[in-house]
């Protein structure tokens, strides 16, 4: 633990040497984070950066971390387009050479000419500079783009691109930085991530007003952290009492809090997304629940009286508007798990079973106004048997597999583990061959990662043939890769741009969470989250499953 | 139609005219070997004729072979057709193979690289008619940097690994990249251990080239004497029991691939250095034009792109499959092994 903090402090004292850190000191942290495994040395180098950046910096900082990055300025095809002009090299390559790379900035930082010279700008000049660029012509932004990607050093272009093509990925999660940002403030870590949740713009708030100053009307649309369960390890014995423990299904929707303060409702999905005008339904809460109510619930599709599929949901979640025509195909309802905040109250604290109360109080009142608001049932078992019983009905029920909650929890903030538990139903799993591969990206780029797997299904003639049903890249080890990417570039039947087909000889048992009939699935059916479990060496083609194996997996 | 001088068959590059295989992939009986990578030098041939300084490195990878060294430049008849070996710049000893006959002039690079890293003969152009290149890096993305900047890096790096009383961990394949490493780590920092891989195959190669002084990591090394000090190793050690004994610790890896910002995390390294014995974008383009040649064949790496690109700058440019392939991915013998197959 102590070296760990060295480590951190020789590489800060480097990189966070001059007064200002400006977008450099930023890129900078960026390359720290981009490049350690370990928590403690990612957490150290954020603190670092948190006190020593200028206050302007940090909030865009968090805001950046936080996924609340400013529209984006430039749109793709253009960034690409200027990027292969800048790089003298066809467009055609450009694109080839994103594919391999497989993220857009990197591969624009790695193709543009480098330069080793560096800005003295901050953070906040360069994002308020691309906030100003959205409006301005397409020629102020191509020659902006030019100007920067010519003086800034390798990070820093990346970084810069990254701002401008948003979504940064890089394995700090929000707990994370909350975490850093909690030692280098001194403010309680909860209470920070309160604070970060919600709508607030960093171009307008300053960190005295975001951070430090306590402020009760910018609680108005706040939620509250989410309490996550862990997935269980070992036996549910090991829990103990099994009548310390309250049961539910844990279904497989969109974690949500539903908000409803001073007449106004806020939606807030787990990702910490406002979503309210993604679900015009819930409005009838607005008559129905009580101001100063926060639900814990999950999303799910509800169609003909029966919960849909995530793929029904999916149609839902990609809309930002959402049509009279989809509202009515595929409408969803609140299953509400816990009540967090009751006439204004923040209740957390109270026991799970007086929440429950609550809410279910709350439910009766409201069941005979046919509104979306639905109870996730909780169950009482006398014994760990039962309990089992019930998990192996998950897929029956449309449920992923249980959730076991102590009678006696708070609602705590974030993954904790000890209170509730997550008892998912094991994978489903099926023999298929594999009958297609395509190079995988970054630095698997020069192996066949990505496969297509097949089953056996009988054609109108009669004769069995192998209909493709999946696609997975995950699961087997470098080594396990390796061989499979040997045997595929030998084995290769014909080639489709980046795509091979190849001689069917190889088993895998894949594993995939869900299934459902899907009309634009070749096979009829789509799964989800389909993976390679293992590598059946020990079985030949003709042992994989067949495509009526798959169906009857449906429940 | 007349025949092409080398074609390209299922047991390798061959030369029709001369009955000479080109670093053929299956046994024959007379191969022309580039150099000591496990792709390129395999095991089973009759016949072996290869650079001398190849010699020692493909006799201690293959054991008992019947293998002729010559010079470079040296020319030599076989069948009428003529050959010679040229310095591809990749690794000690890797040529590449020059072929002639009735004037046309044919050059297949093995693997290769332009920069002039100290302990490889240099790489010269050859002028031909038809150039067979690898283009294991042939994407724009590639763009390395000197490799004394890389290695000034490295040393730094090393000695604030000390500084925390920190082993050191290096990963290269222990033919080429290892050495070049070895040939410029600083020593006045601390001492340089060695994975049994890597020693054996330096010790080969220390008659040839100058190279600082290793220690050979035994059973009885104790893991405190590594403290502060820098171990070379294989790739393959990565996760392995024999380096997780080395707590504490940080790894670095000496590659290409170490461009992608991907490829560190995937394989969780603490660090990676951009050093690749190959031709990055640039070095690969330049090379083809100082050979002069109109006809490029691609072997290995990115063939169907780069191809591509070279087709639309006017050269008649295609690719071959041949079973080449990244050695620093095939770094033992388990990965290289083709898979047994049991087609029903
Ligand atoms: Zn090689
Ligand atoms: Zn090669």
């Amino acid at each position: 633990m102590k070296q760990e903090q060295t480590t951190s402090e020789i590489d800060t004292t480097t990189v966070f040497g001059s007064k200002e850190l400006g977008m450099r000191g930023f890129a900078a942290l960026i390359k720290t984070l981009d490049s350690t495994n370990k928590t403690n040395v990612k957490v150290q180098a954020l603190t670092d950066y948190f006190l020593a950046a200028s206050n302007k910096d940090k909030v865009w900082t968090i805001a950046i971390l936080s996924h609340r990055r400013p529209p984006r300025p430039v749109n793709t095809t253009l960034l690409r387009e200027w990027a292969s002009e800048l790089a003298n090299i066809p467009l055609w390559l450009f694109e080839e050479s994103y594919h391999i790379v497989g993220d857009l900035a990197e591969t624009i930082a790695l193709i543009v000419p480098s330069s080793k010279t560096s800005t003295e700008k901050t953070l906040t000049q360069f994002l308020e500079e691309m906030i100003a660029l959205k409006k301005k012509s397409d020629d102020d932004k191509k020659t902006y783009l030019f100007e920067n990607w010519k003086v800034l050093d390798y990070y820093e272009r990346f970084v810069f691109t990254k701002l401008i093509t948003g979504g940064f990925r890089i394995g700090v999660s929000q707990k994370l930085m909350t975490r850093a940002l909690a030692k280098a403030t001194e403010i309680d870590e909860d209470i920070l991530a309160y604070k970060l949740m919600g709508n607030w713009d960093p171009n307008t708030i300053t960190f005295q007003e975001l951070i430090i100053e306590e402020n009760e009307s910018d609680y108005l649309s706040k939620p509250y952290p989410f309490y996550l369960a862990y997935a269980i390890e070992g036996e549910p014995e090991d829990l103990g009492d099994v009548s310390l423990w309250s049961a539910e299904h844990k279904w497989d929707g969109i974690r949500s809090q539903v908000i409803l303060r001073n007449d106004e409702l806020f939606v807030w999905s787990r990702g910490e997304e406002l979503v309210t005008d993604k679900y015009p339904e819930f409005n009838q809460f607005k008559t129905t629940i009580p101001n100063g109510t926060v639900i814990d619930g999950e999303i799910l599709p509800y169609i003909d009286g029966q919960i849909g599929t995530f793929n029904d949901l999916q149609t839902r979640i990609g809309r930002k508007t959402v049509s009279k025509a989809l509202l009515k195909k595929v409408p969803v309802v609140l299953k509400a798990y816990d009540i967090l905040e009751w006439e204004g109250n923040d209740i957390r604290n109270k026991p799970f079973t007086e929440r429950r109360a609550i809410l279910e109080k709350l439910y009766q009142k409201t069941d005979n106004l046919n509104i979306p608001f639905h109870l996730s049932e909780t169950m009482h078992f006398s014994s760990w048997e039962e309990v089992a019983k019930e998990r192996e009905r998950s897929r029956e029920m449309f449920s992923e597999g249980l959730m076991l909650k102590r009678k006696d929890s708070p609602y705590l903030v974030g993954r904790k583990k000890g209170d509730w538990w997550k008892w998912k139903v094991d994978p489903l799993t099926i023999d298929a061959v594999l009958t297609y591969a395509m190079r995988g990206h970054g630095r698997r780029s020069n192996l066949f990662t990505d496969y297509t797997f097949a089953l056996w299904n009988e054609n109108d003639e009669g004769e069995k043939e192998l209909v493709t049903f999946a696609k997975a890249y995950s699961g087997l080890t470098d080594a396990e890769f390796r061989k499979v990417d040997a045997w595929i570039k030998r084995n290769t039947l014909e080639r489709f741009g980046p795509v091979r087909s190849v001689t069917p000889h190889h088993v895998f048992e894949i594993a995939f969470e869900g299934i459902a009939l899907s009309k634009r699935h070749k096979s009829g059916v789509a799964t989800r989250f389909p993976r390679i479990l293992r590598w059946r060496k020990d079985k030949s083609i003709h042992e994989a499953n067949s495509l009526d194996d798959l169906k009857s997996m449906i429940p | 139609m007349k025949k092409p001088l080398l074609e390209f068959t299922d047991k390798g590059i061959y030369c029709g005219a001369a009955k000479v295989y080109l670093d053929p992939w299956k046994p024959v009986d007379k191969a022309i070997i580039s150099h000591g990578h496990a792709d390129h030098s395999r095991w089973g041939h009759e016949q072996y004729i290869t650079h001398h300084r190849n010699v020692p490195i493909i006799s201690h990878r293959l054991g008992e072979i019947n293998v002729s060294g010559r010079e470079w430049g040296e020319s030599f008849t076989v069948n009428n057709v003529k050959f010679s070996l040229h310095p591809a710049g990749h690794i000690i000893g890797s040529s590449q193979i020059r072929v002639e006959h009735k004037g046309e002039v044919w050059v297949f690079t093995g693997d290769y690289k332009t920069e002039n890293d100290g302990i490889s003969t240099p790489y010269e152009p050859i002028k031909c008619d038809t150039f067979i290149t690898e283009c294991t890096f042939g994407l724009p993305a590639f763009k390395w940097t000197p490799q004394q900047e890389v290695f000034e890096n490295i040393n730094q790096w090393w000695t604030d690994n000390q500084a925390e009383g920190k082993t050191s961990i290096l990963f290269g394949y222990s033919l080429g990249k290892a050495q070049r490493l070895l040939k410029y780590l600083d020593t006045d920092i601390g001492k340089i251990y060695t994975h049994g891989a890597i020693e054996n195959m330096t010790q080969v190669l220390r008659p040839l080239v100058d190279f600082p002084e290793t220690t050979l990591i035994t059973k009885e090394t104790k893991k405190e004497e590594l403290l502060g000090n820098i171990v070379l190793a294989p790739p393959s050690a990565h996760g392995s029991t024999w380096i997780r004994k080395m707590v504490p610790y940080v790894t670095a890896s000496a590659s290409g691939w170490m461009t992608f910002r991907g490829a560190r995390r995937r394989r969780a390294i603490d660090k990676g250095f951009v050093l690749s014995d190959h031709c990055d974008w640039q070095g690969l383009l330049s090379s083809i034009e100082a050979t002069g040649a109109e006809k490029i064949i691609c072997t290995h790496g990115y063939t169907e792109i780069f191809s591509r690109y070279l087709r639309e700058q006017g050269y008649d440019a295609r690719t071959e499959e041949t079973q080449y392939g990244d050695e620093e991915d095939s770094t033992t013998p388990e990965e290289t092994a083709p898979l047994e197959t049991q087609t029903p």
